[in-house]
């Protein structure tokens, strides 16, 4: 196995607060990953460094051997790394498809970009099945329901065929069963991609994780299965201490 | 037939029956709202499909202007002489800037390059670091009152205040005689057909679906992989473009250009005609530049001074009660009583 994304002792510094404090993270090819950690420990700040969106004050971001910090967002898309947003973010004026649309175009010329859409590619049209909106293609995204559009953004990033995908809390805000569809949607990624998730969810993470890091502080607390890393006494300390809520039992 | 089609083939035989309708006097005021239309496409262009407000548009009209009318006065003058507003202002040797706008082919080049590329260079440097919204607004409003401070410090160059006057020939056609007229009306009005032709064009093409994404989530679309920069600054250079266009004709359509035509004020009622006709839909916009400016010479021929606090009125009564313009209105209105539902893209 190779490592695809590198992340070594990375700084981020707001105001003089270190939101990632020496950090230091390996994803390999192929994985599925989960990050979790308690509110603060920097999981949205990791992937905003790694997406471009925030300048890390130190440290370095390789993705498949080439340095990210310091590239503009649309680069290190072009790279292939991809993400979600917290809080879906699609057009809302455009249709599903056209949403779908020019996720898949990102790749293409400025002069075929000049010209008109004409039907729909096979990348897209597999995007709305995966994404269960065939019914909905073309209807404008903003009357979709918040898992209608967490599904969306996942569709436009799969058109992408990005080799590294952040989803950052995919199924927050989700009802049962639109978690459980989300989790089969996400096993079927994983099949084929390499996938980073930051989720808070413990039982979706029991039932779908496979490898975990906590992180704490901005830093790494723990990584390992889900089992080893629901019986460290530090992890079950972070989160008892915080929040009873969150638990991890 | 859809309606929007239906309408399309009602303004094409309007315009083409005009100039035998009107008389020669009104023909023209006709052709100067059609400059003003063609102006509108590009505003509603950067400003109702990009997001851009642009209230300098007064500029790029101006520079395309210009350029012709410098085209036009070295023509009358003839190989040796200088143009008159020289001549008045003690200037005794044609300056070099001013050489090369004899050639016509040099000077109709201009007209499109030399917006175009005024537009392209600051749409990069302005968008390139992510300067938007109001900030963007600020700018290119300032850039109509510094232009026009240049335009009014060169009096030798560009006939200061007074800007040029008195054109009699548009390439060959006398613009005393009525048939000259209706030439020039007739050039006008095909221009802005095909600035209409290329507006809706780019409009449905992925690129127009990308400049809405853009406009409604600019730091979104960073992460499907484009750069906003690059889709603001081509569409503000074409808006800029046409513009140019616009003032180009302008000069033979009312036979002047001056830097009182393309100040902040000038600038801003070109945008009051497109948010008053609709911005997001094209052909509202080209509406509503036309009607604003009919409207402004029939209250100006009867009381010129409530002009200013009418328009002003409307612009806020149509900003707060009918943000998408009377296209908006009219689409509401279809989407109530028509049967199906309309195209949201015109």
């Amino acid at each position: 196995m190779t490592a695809l994304l590198e992340v070594r002792g990375l700084r981020v510094v707001f105001d003089g607060f270190a939101a990632i404090d020496g950090l230091d993270l390996t994803v390999e090819e192929g994985e599925l990953r989960f990050l979790i950690g308690p509110n603060g420990a920097g999981k949205t700040t990791l992937i905003d460094v790694v997406t471009g969106l925030t300048k890390p004050t130190a440290g370095s971001v390789r993705f498949d051997g080439q340095e990210l910090v310091g590239r503009r967002e649309h680069r290190i898309v072009r790279l292939g790394v991809g993400r979600t947003f917290q809080t879906a973010t699609v057009f809302e004026e455009l249709t599903v498809v056209e949403n779908l649309d020019l996720a898949d175009s990102f790749r293409l010329p400025l002069r075929s970009l000049l010209r008109r859409r004409r039907g729909v590619s096979d990348a897209v049209a597999a995007a709305l099945e995966a994404a269960d909106l065939t019914a909905l293609a073309d209807k404008p995204a903003g009357v979709l329901s918040h898992g209608q559009r967490q599904w969306l953004e996942i569709g436009m990033l799969l058109v992408q065929r990005p080799r590294l995908l952040l989803l950052d809390e995919p199924v927050a805000g989700m009802s049962r069963s639109e978690r459980e569809r989300t989790g089969e949607l996400l096993h079927r990624i994983a099949a084929t991609h390499t996938v980073v998730v930051v989720e808070h969810d413990m039982e979706f993470l029991r039932k779908y994780a496979r490898k975990v890091t906590v992180l704490h502080q901005g830093r790494v607390l723990r990584e390992g299965s889900v089992a080893e890393v629901q019986e460290d006494p530090k992890v079950r300390e972070v989160y008892l201490g915080r929040a009873k809520g969150k638990a991890v039992t | 037939m859809t309606l929007g089609r239906v309408s399309l083939v009602v303004c094409v035989v309007l315009l083409a029956v005009a100039p035998l309708a009107l008389s020669p006097f009104r023909l023209g005021l006709l052709a100067k709202y059609l400059c003003f239309a063609i102006v509108a496409v590009g505003i509603a262009l950067a400003w109702g499909q990009g997001g851009m407000l642009t209230l300098g548009q007064g500029v790029f009209f101006g520079l395309g202007g210009y350029a012709m009318a410098m085209y036009l006065k070295l023509e009358e003058a003839g190989s040796a002489g200088l143009p008159d507003f020289m001549v008045w202002s003690g200037v005794e040797e044609l300056p070099a800037l001013w050489e090369p706008f004899g050639n016509p082919v040099f000077a109709l080049a201009a007209v499109v390059l030399v917006p175009g590329l005024v537009a392209f260079l600051l749409g990069l440097l302005v968008f390139r670091q992510r300067v938007r919204g109001a900030y963007f607004a600020i700018l290119s409003q300032a850039l109509a009152a510094a232009f026009v401070i240049l335009l009014v410090g060169q009096q030798g160059l560009t006939g200061g205040t007074n800007g040029m006057t008195n054109f009699t020939r548009f390439f060959g056609l006398d613009l005393s005689d009525p048939n000259g007229q209706r030439a020039v009306y007739a050039i006008t009005a095909l221009v802005l057909g095909l600035t209409f032709l290329v507006a809706k064009l780019l409009v449905r093409s992925r690129f127009g679906r990308l400049l809405v994404a853009v406009r409604d989530g600019e730091d979104r679309v960073r992460f499907l992989g484009y750069d906003p920069a690059v889709v603001k600054t081509i569409t503000f250079t074409v808006s800029a473009v046409m513009a140019g266009l616009a003032g180009a004709l302008f000069v033979p359509v009312v036979g002047i250009i001056s830097p009182a035509l393309l100040g902040i004020v000038p600038s801003l009622e070109l945008l009051v005609g497109v948010a008053v006709g609709g911005r997001f839909v094209l052909a509202g916009a080209i509406a509503g530049a036309i009607a604003v400016n009919y409207a402004k010479t029939v209250f100006s021929e009867d009381f010129a001074e409530g002009w200013l606090y009418l328009q002003g009125g409307l612009f806020v009564l149509v900003l707060v009660f009918a943000p998408k313009g009377l296209a908006g209105v009219v689409e509401s209105a279809r989407l109530r009583w028509g049967r199906k539902p309309a195209e949201v893209v015109a």
